[in-house]
């Protein structure tokens, strides 16, 4: 089936055309949803033959294809489709050539189920959650969700940076389009932002990431005279540690952006002025996972530059803390949402940083399972309520909407890090690196950690327990989402229960091996040859207890919020009053945007404004004082025109006239008037020849 | 003189005569039969310049030729039109002009540069018309060939601007 | 030689002269074309009468290109009158007179 790893791309970009020129004229709603779906859920099929082929790469090798190329040892299979860019010698004598060609390997192959496997549960689901939309709408919607999954899919599998690119680009297509997909309604009132504004929002502080990508990009082209991801990998090695710094922090700038990670995460909170399968889908499972992704893939780049390597960390630990006590204090459930999200970003970031490159992708995979779980019970409970988002008029829904409570009750225990749930094996094992690391990484995770639990806790009880906030009308209208919906849900809290079962540490079941780790090791063991990493002597007992201490941890966060929002409610007001100024600065962000907004668009709206006043005043004063002197110089030169050139003109025209008519007269039409004049032309200059001449 | 120096001036005079004839005849048939006796008159003095080759070619091309296709359009023209009245303006200056080269010609014969010079002939040695051939087919073969070429054109071209058009 | 070359030169200077005086006066195309012929002999008996003098086979060459030439501008120059006796139903050249300012 490897041989059919371009098909995995265009079947989603087929379902964009089909849906995007069709869809809105010629498509029942029924066509439209099954052609999106069908495309994404063959694609996913598509991806676990691909993957289930890995295993026997000898055999494909052996068989021989066009184009393919194997690499048994790495677990490797490059399809290369077309030369993409032939760029010819360079100064240094590099032939530049790039080609559309596709990679499959352990790592890719995990982001490929991810993406098509959540990918198609998502697709389900939005055919009923987007089901009241207008047909128009409903088309273009799903037209902009295939597009995304081809691009999220070129992405995976691009076998050297530019097509990464085109699919890095891509996604933040797509997700400009999803986040405006209402773009004409109001986001938020409070600050007059449309989903428009929000869309331009994400896509601007994505640009300002990618041009940290292109960057590094072009570094790592001018240092290794190739773009090819393995290529650049292989020559890692003999660059210089400082080169290789650069190189991987520009890579992470743009990490930064896609994975909205401190400083650039302001985009994704207003990311949620999408439809909630968007949300879910683009905006928590898949493509803000890119950058860990991206990060993952350049692994030994990173490894070969500490400086970046502890950056990343930093950033992802700080991340994972701030993200997740703004997360406190929200009250519109897609937001508590969208900041948990950054949170999780962090994590898997944190994972990375300390160079457990596996243990993020293990994060990024369960995350993309409970975290798509929740949004889509969000989505549900948002359906459920016509609409209603602020979780204070919510409560009690338990009751009404059993399949969403149940669904989400395991999400919320598997982010929260519960035993024996997902989120548990790839948190801790994260937390693990980051303490083999430094204790201060592993705090600021547990630190994290605790606050997930304690907000994801809060939102659980504010909106499923509890008294009834929500008023008679709504309650009237108050239903159990439909099967379609459901389902997905259903599966998810399957995978979200048991998909970290894939990546069980040895200390725990010594018998059974873990297979992810395994799985992944070519991809991340392929480099490491010759690059000292520091482990710390592995110690069954010490990571055994660090599991029990952030279980406690996260128990403890749980047990907190249940005491604040459901036993005594009056606590969190007499805490917020107590920690005024703390609580302010949680509940406006830290201030990031306003922060935005005084040191970059202030400075940035005062030159616009000098600019504009330089331009009034000053060059428009200038050009309009020249036109007044053209003016009075050209009522004088009038005056000079009408009666002195005109009249040496008029003169010169009487006299040609006068002299015309007498040569005229001599122009007789009759050919041997000319000849006569040749003649006696000739006669004249003969005979001046002849009288002058000497002798 | 010797006899063929009298020859020579009777042949003159007569090829100036018909000359004026042609230009003078009311019929342009006589024209062209006056015309006729210019070039044959020529010739004869081209023989005794020791040119036959030249001669010859005069002959066959003028007198032959150029001639009857001069008598083909005059008869498709068909003018019963004669002598018409000449252009009054045009022959006064021709007069004038004429005038004045005689009264150039003498001036210049006066100042004693026609002298005349009389040199041994060596054109014959070998035939005249060997000599020629040589030169045309040796020397002059990449003109010979240009002006068959120009003959073409201009074969052509007299079909296309005299073709009837229907 | 038979006479000095200076009395062929005047002789071909007469029949030029009458040539141009051809040209010049009359209005029929036809004689206008023989007085051409007359002026081109004319200009031949010039090359034989210096090919003689100066014994050089060129000047006789070069009146063979000359008669080549001129049998192709009469048969040009004939058409031409044709042309303009179908088109104009004349061939007086004073009464063909569109370039007349």
């Amino acid at each position: 089936m490897i041989e059919l790893l371009w098909l995995i791309p265009v079947l989603p970009l087929l379902g964009f055309a089909i849906n995007g020129l069709f869809g809105p004229r010629f498509l029942s709603r029924r066509a439209i949803g099954g052609v999106a779906c069908a495309a994404v859920v063959l694609s996913f099929l598509l991806s676990a033959g691909a993957v289930l082929g890995l295993g026997h790469l000898d055999a494909v090798a052996a068989a021989g294809r066009a184009g393919l190329s194997v690499d048994p040892e790495a677990h490797r299979a490059t399809l290369t489709l077309w030369p993409w860019l032939l760029l010819g010698k360079s100064a240094a004598g590099v032939d530049l050539r790039i080609d559309w060609s596709y990679t499959l390997d352990p790592l890719s192959a995990i982001m490929l189920l991810v993406v098509t496997g959540v990918g198609s549960l998502i697709h389900i689901y939005a055919t009923g959650y987007m089901a009241h939309e207008p047909k128009p709408a409903f088309a273009r919607f799903f037209a902009y969700l295939n597009l995304f999954m081809a691009m999220m899919l070129t992405l995976v599998l691009g076998a050297n940076l530019p097509v990464v690119f085109v699919g890095w680009e891509g996604v933040g297509l797509c997700s400009y389009l999803l986040i405006g997909f209402y773009y004409d309604r109001m986001f938020d009132e409070k600050t007059k932002m449309s989903c428009a504004d929000a869309g331009r929002k994400a896509f601007i502080t994505n640009r300002i990431g990618d041009v940290g990508f292109m960057l590094g990009m072009l570094l790592l082209l001018s240092a290794t005279g190739t773009l090819d991801i393995q290529g650049i990998l292989a020559k890692v090695g003999t660059l210089p540690v400082g080169l290789c710094t650069a190189a991987a922090l520009l890579l992470f700038v743009g990490a930064c952006g896609k994975s909205a990670q401190i400083p650039l995460h302001v985009w994704l909170p207003d990311a949620m002025a999408g439809p909630t399968p968007v949300s879910a889908l683009i905006h928590a499972a898949t493509m803000v996972t890119a950058g860990v992704y991206v990060v993952c893939r350049m692994a030994p780049l990173y490894r070969h530059a500490p400086a970046a390597l502890l950056t990343v960390a930093i950033v992802g630990g700080v991340t994972a803390l701030f993200a997740a006590s703004i997360g406190l204090c929200q009250n519109d459930i897609k937001k508590v949402l969208a900041y948990s999200t950054v949170s999780q970003l962090g994590f898997m970031m944190l994972g990375a940083g300390v160079g457990a490159f596996g243990a993020g992708v293990f994060h990024l995979m369960t995350h993309a399972f409970f975290k798509a779980l929740l949004f889509l019970g969000a989505g549900s409970v948002v359906h459920a309520l016509s609409g209603e988002q602020d979780i204070r008029k919510m409560g009690g829904l338990g009751r009404h909407i059993p399949w969403t409570h149940a669904t989400f009750a395991v999400a919320w225990l598997a982010i929260g890090g519960i035993f024996p749930l997902a989120g548990f094996f790839s948190k801790d094992e994260i937390l693990w690196g980051a303490w083999q690391r430094s204790p201060i990484l592993w705090a600021m995770g547990a630190a994290g950690a605790f606050l997930t639990a304690f907000y994801m806790t809060r939102l659980y009880i504010l909106v499923f327990w509890g008294k009834e906030r929500f008023d008679d009308e709504t309650r009237h209208h108050l239903h159990e989402s439909p099967r379609v919906m459901v389902v997905p849900l259903a599966i998810l809290a399957v995978l979200s229960f048991a998909g970290g079962w894939v990546g069980i540490p040895a200390v725990i079941s010594p018998g059974v091996p873990n297979f992810l780790e395994r799985f992944l090791a070519p991809v991340f063991e392929a480099h490491a040859a010759g690059v000292a990493i520091e482990t710390a002597q592995h110690a069954p007992g010490l990571e055994l207890g660090l599991m029990l201490v952030s279980m406690l941890i996260a128990l403890f966060g749980m047990f907190f919020a249940w005491v604040f929002y459901d036993r005594r409610p009056e606590l969190p007001v007499q805490l917020a009053g107590s920690a005024r100024g703390l609580y302010r600065a949680i509940l406006n962000k830290f201030y990031i945007d306003e922060f935005y907004g005084k040191v970059v668009l202030a400075p940035y709206y005062a030159l616009c404004r000098a600019s504009a006043w330089f331009d009034r005043y000053v060059v428009d004063g200038v050009v309009n004082a020249a036109g007044y002197v053209t003016l009075g110089t050209s009522y004088t030169s009038v005056g000079f025109d009408a009666y002195v050139v005109d009249g040496l003109v008029n003169l010169v025209g009487y006299t040609v006239r006068g002299v015309s008519w007498v040569f005229r007269k001599l122009q007789t039409g009759i050919v041997q008037s000319y000849a006569t004049a040749m003649v006696l032309g000739v006669f004249v200059l003969v005979s001046v020849y002849l009288l002058t001449s000497s002798h | 003189m010797t006899a063929s120096a009298a020859i020579f001036y009777v042949l003159a005079s007569i090829a100036v005569l018909s000359g004026f004839m042609v230009i003078g005849s009311r019929n342009a048939i006589h024209s062209a039969i006056y015309l006729v006796l210019t070039f044959l008159s020529v010739a004869g003095i081209y023989v005794l310049l020791e040119a036959e080759f030249v001669a010859a070619v005069q002959v066959l091309v003028y007198a032959g030729g150029i001639m009857v296709l001069f008598l083909f359009v005059i008869m498709l023209v068909n003018l019963e039109d004669s002598l018409e009245d000449r252009i009054r303006l045009h022959a006064t200056i021709s007069g004038v002009i004429g005038l004045a080269v005689v009264g150039l010609i003498l001036y210049v014969y006066s100042t004693g540069r026609l002298v005349a010079v009389t040199t041994p002939s060596t054109l014959c040695q070998g035939g005249n018309l060997q000599a020629v051939g040589t030169s045309l087919f040796r020397d002059y073969l990449l003109p010979f060939e240009v002006a068959s070429i120009l003959l073409l054109v201009a074969m052509i071209g007299a079909i296309v601007l005299a073709r009837q058009k229907s | 030689m038979p006479v000095p070359a200076t009395h062929v030169l005047v002789f071909s200077l007469l029949l030029f002269s009458i040539g141009m005086l051809g040209v010049l006066t009359r209005r029929n195309a036809i004689i206008i074309l023989m007085s051409i012929e007359l002026m081109m002999n004319a200009a031949n008996i010039n090359f034989i009468a210096f090919s003689r003098q100066l014994n050089n086979l060129v000047g006789q060459v070069f009146s063979v290109f000359t008669i080549a030439v001129a049998a192709g501008e009469v048969a040009v120059g004939l058409a031409v009158v044709l042309a303009l006796f179908r088109n104009r139903d004349t061939i007086y050249v004073d009464q063909v007179h569109i370039m007349k300012g």
